[in-house]
């Protein structure tokens, strides 16, 4: 197994419960996904070009991926160039290893991180405790996630889970005072409680939201300003990418900087855009003494190699999150990995284990509400699809349920048999419905009844009453 | 003009109201139809639940039994996105099935779609009393069709419309999605069914019979006195 995850292969359906029977989850899950959605129109909306800037971003990514070898050697040589050092890593150890070593290296103790996925995909922090070093969170959310020894259930709302109440009972028991359970007073403490970390910190480590070949600058994006203090106040910068991360020219960045804060969240920028070229330089005041770029595979290029490379396109905004009507009832948790969602049920099968993760697959209504959000367009009903297929041609899959499908197909393709099957289903299922409806469904439509009524089928069918029509 | 009508195999079986009401409204508007006996399901199920040999066998009988060449109508926009969008994309790799499935996609139209974009007729002489909501069906998203069947509905005399909140969020339904996820399948169409109430409508429109028999089927188990109407049945009346 990749060690990619490590997710916990728990129960999808038992989740799914838990989540549905959760009034606070449920009530916080349609808060933040309304308000986002709505922010992700009206951004999109504002822009009378979207869509043509949305297919451009994607023929940028596209052509990107093709070159993907190309354009990291570029990049490597660019920041290089500029002072900086650059790390390959083709797995979550491999990344683990070179963080730690650059720790040990530089003598740093305590470090602290912006908000970066990549690092929950390689599960740093545990290696860094393990190590001894001591490591915070920064971003406000995380922070909370940090503290309560959870997962981040959104990709820009970590800590949506939570509430004011939670949020309150959690920094109290870490600062050791009662904190109110008022939305300002929580901001002012986190940032107290932030702000000596920072200023003790001797190595920062953040993600990257793009990196530019040509230049070797890193952007990041954030709205709190921690990603900054992070990338500035202590002596060492490291800065994680997965490799699809990289585009090719200056040019591009506009592009995807009008789009990212947009899909996200509406915003036209995000508050604080932060443009890294190298380290500090001679003669200036402020920025880290060492820059470190580690460059992240951990399955991408084998994922680049398969059907599903539309994939790595995506630029992690949420939107899908937030679109998608199945995330808004079950929250990122119930998904099980690192990422959640429309993308997360695709990239959780690709990078752990299609066997191991049955469910994520199908855990969709293929609404198409994900792809319409999408800033690059991604067609993630389809690689559902592509997923569900797999499955197909593997051995764990029920007999039956194969069973059923060919059968269906094979009554399908012969009209006589379609009628006469209809003709069999009706005779079945009329005596047992109420005004043309059924309660309770036998077999595998109990799942339908449980929820809704059923219809019978007519008493004639349409191609039964067609003579007459004509 | 004449069309072929691709009528469904849920509304073939479960609302024949649904086909005979297309006819009606098409046969208004100066158009003969046809109804190629051989029809029966287009393999979206197959499809979607990944079992792709399968959907292209369903696929080869569909093609073949619409293979006059004629324009096709049909009254769900699942099934149009089926052959518009995912037949071509079924056969990408076969020379001789690829042309028919591009050939039958360029002529198929979801019923809004070859009113509105096709004859050019936002009007079509309907007159409904009552009130009623719009529920848009997912693969009018994917067709491109996000306004036509409520500009039809906005030109039917009598009719009160009134918008729908999160008219545009799944109603749940998904095929196979709603057996194998009853949980998050109902929480989504009691949302579906609770907006639909609170408009205060007689009836809610919808354009494909998937979306209808779940909404329906919910509406129903609520107690609800409203009614559940495909767009054709609103344009056949008169």
């Amino acid at each position: 197994m990749n060690s990619y995850a490590q997710h916990e292969h728990h129960d999808f359906l038992n989740a799914v419960r838990q989540a549905l029977a959760d009034p606070p989850l449920q009530a916080a899950l349609v808060r933040l996904t309304s308000t986002l959605m709505a922010g992700n129109r009206r951004g999109y909306a504002a822009l009378a070009d979207i869509d043509a800037l949305r297919d451009h971003a994607k023929l940028i990514k596209e052509h990107t991926l093709a070159y993907l070898d190309r354009y990291l050697e570029q990049l490597e040589m660019s920041v290089q160039k500029q002072g900086g050092h650059v790390h390959w890593a083709s797995d979550a150890e491999e990344a683990r290893q070179i963080v730690l070593g650059i720790a040990r290296q530089t003598n740093s103790r305590r470090i602290v991180k912006s908000k970066s996925m990549t690092s929950e995909e390689i599960h740093l922090n545990p290696a860094l405790e393990a190590a001894g070093l001591e490591v915070t969170e920064t971003d406000f959310g995380e922070f909370i996630i940090q503290l309560a020894g959870e997962r981040p259930s959104h990709l820009v709302a970590p800590a949506v889970h939570h509430t004011r109440e939670s949020i309150a009972r959690i920094l109290s028991k870490y600062s050791g005072e009662t904190l109110p359970d008022e939305a300002q007073a929580l901001a002012q403490a986190g940032r107290r409680l932030l702000r000596q970390k920072f200023a003790q910190a001797d190595m920062g480590i953040s993600g990257v939201n793009f990196a530019v070949a040509e230049t070797g600058t890193i952007v990041l994006i954030s709205n709190e300003g921690n990603a900054r203090l992070t990338t500035t106040c202590p002596r060492i910068h490291v800065a994680l990418m997965g490799i699809e991360k990289v585009l090719p020219r200056w040019g591009d960045l506009p592009v995807f900087l009008k789009l990212l804060a947009r899909a996200a969240t509406g915003q036209a920028l995000s508050v604080y855009t932060t443009l890294i070229t190298g380290p500090r330089r001679r003669g200036e005041t402020d920025g880290p003494e060492e820059f470190h770029l580690v460059l992240l595979d951990n399955g991408r290029s084998r994922v680049l190699a398969t059907p599903f490379r539309e994939s790595l396109q995506c630029i992690r905004c949420g939107a899908c999150l937030n679109a998608c009507p199945v995330y808004r009832r079950i929250g990122g948790h119930a998904y099980g990995g690192v990422y959640s969602g429309p993308i997360g049920s695709i990239l959780t099968p690709l990078y752990d284990s299609v066997v191991d993760n049955p469910h994520l697959p199908h855990a969709s209504s293929l609404c198409g509400a994900c792809q319409a959000a999408c800033p690059v367009k991604i067609n993630i009903p389809h690689m559902l699809i592509g997923l569900r297929e797999l499955q197909t041609h593997q051995r764990g899959k029920s007999r039956w349920e194969k069973l059923t499908y060919h059968l269906a197909a094979a009554v399908l393709q012969r009209p006589w048999l379609y009628r006469l099957g209809l003709r069999c289903a009706r005779l079945v299922l009329r005596p047992l419905a109420h005004e043309g409806w059924l309660r309770h469904l036998p077999g595998p439509g109990t799942a339908w009844t449980e929820a809704r009524d059923f219809p019978a089928p007519a008493p004639r069918s349409f191609r039964e009453q067609w003579r007459q029509l004509r | 003009m004449k069309v072929s009508l691709l009528v469904t195999c849920l509304s073939d079986a479960l609302f024949p109201e649904v086909g005979i009401a297309t006819v009606r409204v098409l046969r208004r508007l100066g158009i003969a139809v046809d109804f190629p006996q051989a029809q029966t399901c287009c393999g979206q199920p197959h499809f979607n639940s990944g079992y792709h040999d399968d959907a292209r066998v369903l696929a080869r009988h569909t093609l073949r039994t619409f293979a006059n060449g004629q324009t096709v109508v049909v009254p769900s926009g699942s099934c149009a996105a089926m052959i518009k969008l995912e037949y071509p994309h079924l056969f990408h790799e076969d020379p001789v099935w690829h042309p028919r499935a591009l050939d039958m996609a360029r002529r198929t139209h979801e019923l809004s779609d070859f009113l509105v974009n096709v004859l050019g007729v936002e009007d079509v002489g309907a007159r409904y009393e009552g009130k009623v909501t719009y529920h848009m069906a997912c693969h009018l998203r994917g067709l491109g069709l996000r306004t036509e069947p409520e500009r039809l509905l906005q030109r039917v005399k009598g009719l009160e419309y009134v918008p729908l909140e999160r008219a545009d969020e799944c109603c749940g339904f998904g095929g196979s999605f709603s057996v194998r996820y009853p949980g998050i399948s109902g929480a989504m169409v009691q949302d579906k069914a609770a907006f639909i109430e609170k408009t205060g409508v007689s009836a809610v429109v919808a354009t494909d019979a998937g979306c209808l028999m779940n909404i329906a089927g919910c509406l129903r188990r609520r107690g609800s006195a409203i009614r559940t109407l495909h767009l054709a049945q609103v344009l056949e009346k008169t």
